[in-house]
């Protein structure tokens, strides 16, 4: 028994970091969602995050630590010069700079030779460990229960619902908007980090549109109601693609029926609070 | 209290106020009504600052506040509803009211994320007061629900409780009693008097002529854009161009 979990462990353990890696990326978009605004820039500041966190320690030896903080505070920086101007605005900004501001983002990987160009970075040292992604999880998952209940988290609530009325309850909407895509950036940057040093290797192609996309398919899959619905929705869309291996070719082509399944008969996602009516 | 002076309101080519002043004294309930198209509305969206004029000014308590910013009027004492029903209709009508509550309430997100007193004693006078202002509107048995499930009528009176739990001194309702029934408008009178003996400011626009003239100590007439009356509701109902404008031979 103890020789099968061991090896079973051994075989899926990646599998398990790439979950935890996945749920705090899900969570990074989760929050700017909740103010009702969408970001499609968060693969790019994981992509900041881990070139950053992974730079520091391998051409300045710093402690494990100070790397990934390095590497959620340079994303949440360029978070606020991108949303101080795009998020005065009401609507689609956001989604529209940050789908530009991605694509500048990859092609600055690709040229400068600090980042390895096309190459990338390789022989990021392992220094994730699994106590490391516990923590920063349960650090996540406290920050968004207290969130849920208190003032900030209501106006954040009231901006999604209606961003209009809630200006005239006296709510800073801009501010709101700017602080939770800044936020959102500084997990996205973490969690690049944390995924930095246990694969070792960083490539430009990693945090195109393409994994944007993912992203923000595993906060709507689990739905957007509850920061639970996103963690649920990356779990999934995670480990699906590995439970369909047994059908082979085919695997990618059932993983897409499944989602548009799920997003037919379940438009809020899997997880949908339910209140009284 | 408010102080509205030569507002001038253009979209494109159209002047939908034209040269506009006003003053609302404090503790009135005050009626603007108009015709359709009349500028009531665009009005309320400059006094509240969701829109800006293209000249004039908006003194509110002796502060010049013609470009200040929605939040930042609302934080000095502006409530308000909308002629669309703005309510956030995913919110239980208790988190509609407390998210009213935004401003009054100080703690800091550090107190947040470490649960100080000061959070849960906030949280909690702030709860209180919240179903006392529910109570007004006879909403309290229904706070836990989802503002959505409300009719209709109910829907207008959240989103007064919600304007109410921001603490204005003044407040601006547009059309409280549209689509509402009479009984229902019965009962919205009583209340708008009773938050008015509380000591609010009241501003409203309303179609319904007993609804406006039962209720208000004065009443503005608007048409295209201009100031055409303004007096107690005796004054303006006999006057010749609001007869001609609005309300009709048989009003006076």
């Amino acid at each position: 028994m103890i020789e099968f979990l061991m090896s079973f462990w051994q075989t899926y353990n990646t599998l398990f970091y790439t979950i935890m890696v996945h749920g705090m990326l899900a969570l990074s978009i989760y929050i700017t969602l909740a103010c009702g605004q969408l970001s499609l820039g968060n693969a790019a500041f994981m992509g900041i995050g881990a070139y950053t966190a992974a730079l520091f320690t391998m051409k300045l030896n710093a402690p494990f630590g100070l790397a990934l903080l390095a590497g959620g505070m340079l994303p949440a920086f360029v978070a606020l010069i991108i949303g101080a101007p795009t998020l005065r605005l009401s609507g689609v900004y956001l989604a529209m700079a940050t789908l530009g501001f991605g694509e500048v983002v990859r092609v600055v990987f690709l040229n400068i030779s600090i980042t390895g160009g096309s190459v990338g970075l390789n022989g990021v040292p392992p220094k994730t460990e699994l106590w490391h992604l516990f923590l920063v999880m349960g650090v996540l998952i406290y920050f968004f229960l207290k969130l849920k209940n208190s003032r900030f988290g209501r106006a954040m609530e009231a901006i999604r619902e209606d961003e209009v009325a809630a200006s005239v309850m006296g709510i800073k909407t801009t501010w709101f908007k700017v602080w939770a895509f800044a936020i959102g950036a500084f997990i996205a940057g973490i969690a690049g980090g944390l995924n930095a040093h246990f694969t070792f290797f960083l490539s430009p192609r990693e945090y195109g549109f393409d994994f944007a996309v993912d992203i923000l398919t595993f906060a709507i899959l689990g739905g957007t109601g509850t920061f639970w619905g996103p963690l649920v929705g990356s779990t999934i869309l995670t480990i699906m693609p590995e439970m369909l291996r047994f059908i082979g070719p085919y695997r990618l082509a059932l993983n897409g029926l499944i989602l548009v399944l799920v997003v037919i008969y379940l438009p809020n996602g899997i997880i949908t609070v339910k209140k009284k009516d | 209290m408010l102080q509205l002076e030569n507002i001038i309101k253009d979209f494109g080519g159209l002047r939908v106020l034209d040269s506009l002043s006003l003053q609302v004294e404090e503790g009135l309930i005050f009626g603007l009504i108009g015709p359709n198209g009349a500028g009531k509305t665009t009005l309320f969206n400059i006094i509240s600052g969701l829109s800006r004029p293209t000249n004039g000014q908006v003194i509110f308590n002796g502060t010049d506040i013609t470009h200040f910013s929605p939040s930042s009027i609302a934080a000095r004492g502006m409530g308000r509803t909308f002629q669309n029903i703005r309510i956030f209709k995913e919110l239980s009508l208790l988190e509609n009211v407390l998210a009213g509550m935004h401003c009054l309430y100080t703690y800091s997100p550090v107190a947040m994320l470490l649960n100080l007193p000061i959070q849960r004693q906030e949280e909690k006078v702030m709860r209180e007061k919240a179903m006392e202002i529910l109570d007004i509107f006879h909403l309290t048995g229904k706070a836990q629900r989802q503002a959505e499930s409300l009719s209709y009528g109910e829907q207008r009176k959240l989103e007064l409780a919600r304007a109410l739990a921001t603490s204005p001194k003044l407040i601006l309702v547009d059309e409280p009693a549209a689509g509402m029934n009479p009984s229902e408008t019965e009962e919205l009178m009583g209340e708008i008097v009773q938050i008015n003996n509380r000591g609010y400011t009241i501003c409203l626009i309303e179609h319904d002529m007993k609804f406006v003239m039962g209720l208000c100590q004065q009443v503005a007439v608007l048409n295209f854009g201009k100031l055409i009356a303004l007096g107690t509701p005796e004054q303006v109902k006999c006057n010749p161009l609001v007869i001609e404008a609005y309300l009709g031979k048989d009003a006076c």
